[in-house]
């Protein structure tokens, strides 16, 4: 049983990374990899919020909008997925905020402006509606969003690090900026295709 | 009036693309666009669901109290995308079954938001749908361009119809595998950028 969680969360970090596999969370990730500090206090929030919502949703998912779930048995709302998923990201994004800043108040000075930005962050909706596509329950999904936060927060960070160190290159006038974080995200995506050759 | 909505309608396809220039919406510029018939079908429907988002918006505007207008428009948003979702999986499944999650991701594309916070809320309802317009013109400009490019290098292939017949069925083209692998997109992106900002020195960024 925990070979098959250990699995699985590998898979989510490297194997099918969030940012460099599926590009998604792709606008935070240009524009929030500036300095490697910053870029880890996003992270952070990423992968607490999916940690929260990916088993949420699962849990909503399996009890209620499926075909055979177990509350409404019968009646097939996953039509209603969308609106739903964003909603319990909308509000446990709001929860979470306000749970942080009475308990935590460090972590939440720390996560600042990206934590209410994480809402509509597309890797947060795009891991709930993964968790529907391969239908994992709650405990897989817990793992999963947990894993895949971790990814995202590896990549990001690498990608701060790597554009901290290009401020003494000598880049074209042209691509500066935008278009060479660009040609690097790539270069570092392929890297990340050598993990897919490792099965578990 | 008339000139505004020109400029309205096609300042978004070069001037401020929303991909290469306001930086919205590359997640699903980047993951569908490794055949063209994905990329079109894909920009057809976000077209839709951004000018009819900004719309409805627009219409609504007047009475969305601040406080709580991105859930309104999250709301507003997933309803459309929920609508279009359905219409794809009913008259051409196939397509819909290989964009899979992209559809839903809809919803999050800054696209759609980025223009119902800065054009919609403060705009009439005419404007703002030919502002949606633009925008989806826009992305769809680079989302076709960059999966016309995949397809032609990475298969020899045009909409599935063989254009440079391959090498392994007996023709003269060895197809470039990298385009047929994601990171290609993102290539190809920054190449879109640089000739872009050669074009238009004024879009360069100091740093």
């Amino acid at each position: 049983m925990l070979e098959h969680y250990l699995s699985l969360l590998t898979k989510a970090v490297f194997i099918e990374n969030m940012a460099l596999a599926f590009f998604l969370g792709m606008c935070s990730f240009l524009a929030v990899s500036q300095r490697v500090k910053t870029s880890i206090g996003l992270g952070a929030a990423v992968v607490f919020v999916l940690a929260v919502t990916c088993p949420l949703n699962s849990l909503l998912y399996h009890g209620l909008l499926k075909e055979d779930s177990y509350f409404l048995n019968g009646i097939d709302l996953s039509f209603l997925n969308f609106l739903t998923f964003i909603g319990t990201i909308a509000a446990a994004v709001q929860i979470v905020e306000m749970t942080l800043e009475k308990y935590a108040p460090a972590l939440y000075a720390a996560l600042g402006v990206f934590l209410p930005l994480i809402a509509v962050n597309c890797a947060i909706l795009g891991a709930s509606l993964f968790m529907v596509d391969r239908d994992y329950h709650v405990a897989d999904s817990l793992v999963f969003g947990f894993g895949s936060g971790l990814g995202f927060a590896l990549a990001i960070a690498a990608l701060a690090a790597i554009r901290e160190k290009m401020r003494y290159s000598d880049v074209p006038l042209g691509l500066r900026g935008l278009g060479i974080t660009f040609i690097v995200t790539g270069l570092m995506a392929i890297g990340f295709m050598m993990f897919g050759g490792i099965s578990l | 009036m008339a000139k505004k909505a020109k400029e309205v309608l096609f300042d978004p396809l070069l001037n401020t693309n929303p991909i290469a220039v306001q930086v919205l919406g590359i997640c699903s510029a980047l993951a569908v666009t490794s055949k063209l018939e994905t990329a079109i079908v894909m920009s057809i429907a976000l077209t839709v669901v951004v000018a009819l988002s900004n719309l409805s918006i627009s219409i609504i505007r007047e009475h969305i109290p601040s406080s709580i207008r991105i859930i309104v428009q999250l709301t507003i948003i997933a309803s459309l995308v929920i609508v279009t979702d359905q219409i794809l999986k009913a008259f051409v499944y196939d397509v819909a079954m290989q964009l899979s999650v992209f559809v839903g991701l809809i919803i999050t594309n800054c696209i759609v938001m980025g223009r119902a916070e800065a054009f919609a809320m403060q705009n009439e309802p005419w404007p703002s749908f030919v502002d949606g317009v633009g925008n989806g013109l826009g992305y769809s400009l680079i989302l076709i361009s960059v999966g016309l490019v995949r397809e032609l290098l990475g298969s020899g292939q045009i909409l599935g119809v063989s254009v440079m017949p391959l090498v392994t069925e007996g023709g003269w083209y060895t197809p470039n595998g990298l385009m047929v692998l994601s990171p290609a997109a993102f290539f190809l992106i920054g190449v879109a950028i640089w000739i872009m900002r050669t074009i238009n020195p004024d879009l360069i960024e100091e740093e």
